[in-house]
């Protein structure tokens, strides 16, 4: 740390901030977290892209992992995943470590990428009975909750187009109804606005915030948006791979003594060039 | 809706049944036919390029090569029937390629990540993206078959049925070469050189298009590199396959080489150990 306002982050629970549980219940601290990322590191050769990253993520939160581009998102996004292993330090997803337990954890983890990942020579519907496969599941159950999730996004009527013909933002709504297809509990989101206008921007992000308050599902959101940032969202600020700071957006910027998130951000990266995020 | 906290424990499911697997399975067959037939350009250039070597090669090369009584033929055989067995053999070369460059696609477009992220065991997925694979170029290989058929190409009938195991095996093992080959090519503009290197050398150095024997009177150096071609032992399977017989070096080549490549495609995209996580992208 450069910046003595910036909090000390070396273990960074989000559990011990206050937390908006909505079952009302007091104790947060012995539930399962969502995520439990302890002492990731991860390079690609000399790169460095992870340093010796902890987080913990309690289930029902809407958590934002901020951080400018290169600061270690994706890479974090792809240990999440499982896309390849952690190098160093562990990864748990409701208790099931991903690299011992990838099929528990997986099964329990609903994923949107920042690329587009929709099959485009497929139709809507084919896409998401795709993925159901992936999970086991199959058949009538399969077209069945298909179809509710489609329901769920507004997009019944968009079934049997192509994923070709879909806008972005319809494109996203798809990925989400998708990623939500075998009921995961918790759903992580690498820069799911990007490129978005902001119309669909803001339906996207209203829904995943209703499905945080409503169903419970706990959300990792990763953005270098500010303004996708609310003031009782838990955060994790991420730079130069890095964690600077985690705990509730207020209390991030109470203490860095600044009057918003942009401030507390600019401060927590040391006025980095690029840190003047949107 | 109601809200409930998840613990481990009363989160854990029962772990995947033979049923999961085989709907995982199907799910991956099923999108790898339905891509092929709205790619139905894929399915016209597949069945046109060994059809033009068959009309035309074959045609023009009939008088030149003239091939002798070898097993598995009992009496002289017309050009375009000795390079039919290659010809197949060459569909699910380029089939293996062609598999090959979709998942480099699907890996640049991001959606290799949806396969790698499903919760079962990525050698399994990858396995049944080589039976999806191997499947669309069985069929490719039955409609050239038909085709032939019409020209005047015939095999014993039997032949038919009894070349379905070794076009299984060998569409596997070329298959798994094009998932390995996927694996080191880091974008979809290197594949040309795929092209190149690896789908011309295989085809010309074997007998796809003459007998060995012949090679090796015009160079005994081209003769040992086309017996160290495992893609000459897949043509030799499909020949003795198709009438009626078995080629047991044929057989144990391709045998081991299904798993050699099979299990070099599973590392290089183990999350731990394999070339993709060195690189820093499944996806």
């Amino acid at each position: 740390m450069t910046d003595d306002n910036v909090p000390e982050t070396d273990q960074v629970n989000l559990s011990r901030a206050p937390v908006a549980d909505p079952r009302g219940a007091a104790d947060m601290t012995t539930e399962t977290p969502a995520l439990e990322v302890h002492g990731v590191s991860h390079a690609y050769g000399a790169r460095k892209a992870l340093q010796d990253v902890t987080i913990t993520v309690p289930q029902g939160r809407f958590a934002v992992l901020l951080g400018l581009n290169g600061a270690g998102k994706t890479t974090l996004f792809s240990l999440i995943t499982r896309l390849f292993d952690t190098q160093q330090g562990s990864i748990d997803v409701l208790g099931y470590r991903i690299s011992r337990e990838p099929s528990q954890a997986l099964r329990r983890l609903g994923v949107v990428f920042q690329a587009r990942t929709l099959d485009l020579d497929l139709s809507v519907m084919e896409n998401l009975l795709y993925h159901a496969a992936l999970h086991g599941i199959g058949g009538r159950e399969a077209r069945r909750r298909a179809l509710a999730g489609l329901a769920e996004f507004d997009l019944s009527d968009r079934a049997r187009d192509a994923a070709r013909k879909l806008s972005g933002g319809q494109i996203r709504r798809v990925e989400i109804a998708r990623a939500l297809l075998h009921r995961p509990s918790f759903l992580v989101l690498d820069e799911p606005t990007v490129g978005l206008d902001v119309a669909s921007k803001s339906v996207l992000l209203r829904h995943v915030r209703e499905l945080v308050r409503v169903r419970g599902v706990s959300v990792l959101w990763a953005t270098h948006l500010l303004d996708e940032v609310q003031t009782d969202d838990a955060v994790v600020v991420l730079h130069r791979g890095r964690v600077v700071a985690a705990g509730d957006a207020a209390n991030i910027i109470a203490s860095c003594g600044a009057s918003d998130m942009r401030g507390a951000f600019t401060t927590l990266t040391g006025g980095a060039p690029g840190s003047e995020i949107e | 809706m109601s809200v409930s906290t998840i613990t481990r424990e009363d989160n854990r499911e029962v772990a995947f049944t033979l049923s999961h697997y085989l709907i995982c399975l199907r799910g991956i067959v099923w999108r790898e036919a339905l891509r092929f037939v709205h790619q139905r350009e894929r399915f016209v250039s597949a069945l046109v390029r060994p059809l033009v070597w068959l009309f035309i090669f074959a045609a023009g090369f009939r008088q030149i090569l003239g091939v002798s009584i070898i097993p598995p033929y009992e009496s002289y055989v017309l050009y375009e029937v000795y390079v039919t067995p290659g010809l197949m053999a060459m569909i699910q070369l380029f089939n293996g390629m062609q598999s090959s460059l979709s998942l480099v696609y699907d890996r640049e477009m991001g959606n290799m990540r949806m396969l790698l992220v499903s919760p079962f065991p990525r050698w399994f997925l990858l396995l049944c993206k080589l039976m999806a694979s191997t499947a669309v170029s069985v069929l490719q290989v039955y409609a050239y078959l038909v085709v032939a058929r019409l020209w005047g190409i015939e095999a014993p009938i039997w032949g038919y049925v009894a070349v379905l195991p070794a076009l299984v095996l060998s569409g596997l093992m070329l298959g798994a070469l094009g998932m390995l080959l996927s694996s080191v090519i880091k974008q979809l503009e290197n594949f040309a050189g795929v092209m190149n290197f690896v789908i011309f050398p295989m085809f010309f150095a074997s007998s796809a298009l003459y007998p060995l024997w012949l090679v090796q009177q015009s160079s005994p150096v081209v003769y040992t590199i086309c017996r160290l071609n495992p893609f000459t032992y897949a043509v030799e399977l499909i020949r003795f396959a198709l009438y009626l017989e078995v080629d047991w070096l044929s057989l144990a080549v391709v045998a081991v080489m299904t798993v050699v490549f099979t299990t070099g495609a599973i590392l290089a995209y183990d999350p731990a150990r394999g070339l993709i996580a060195r690189r820093g992208g499944a996806g």
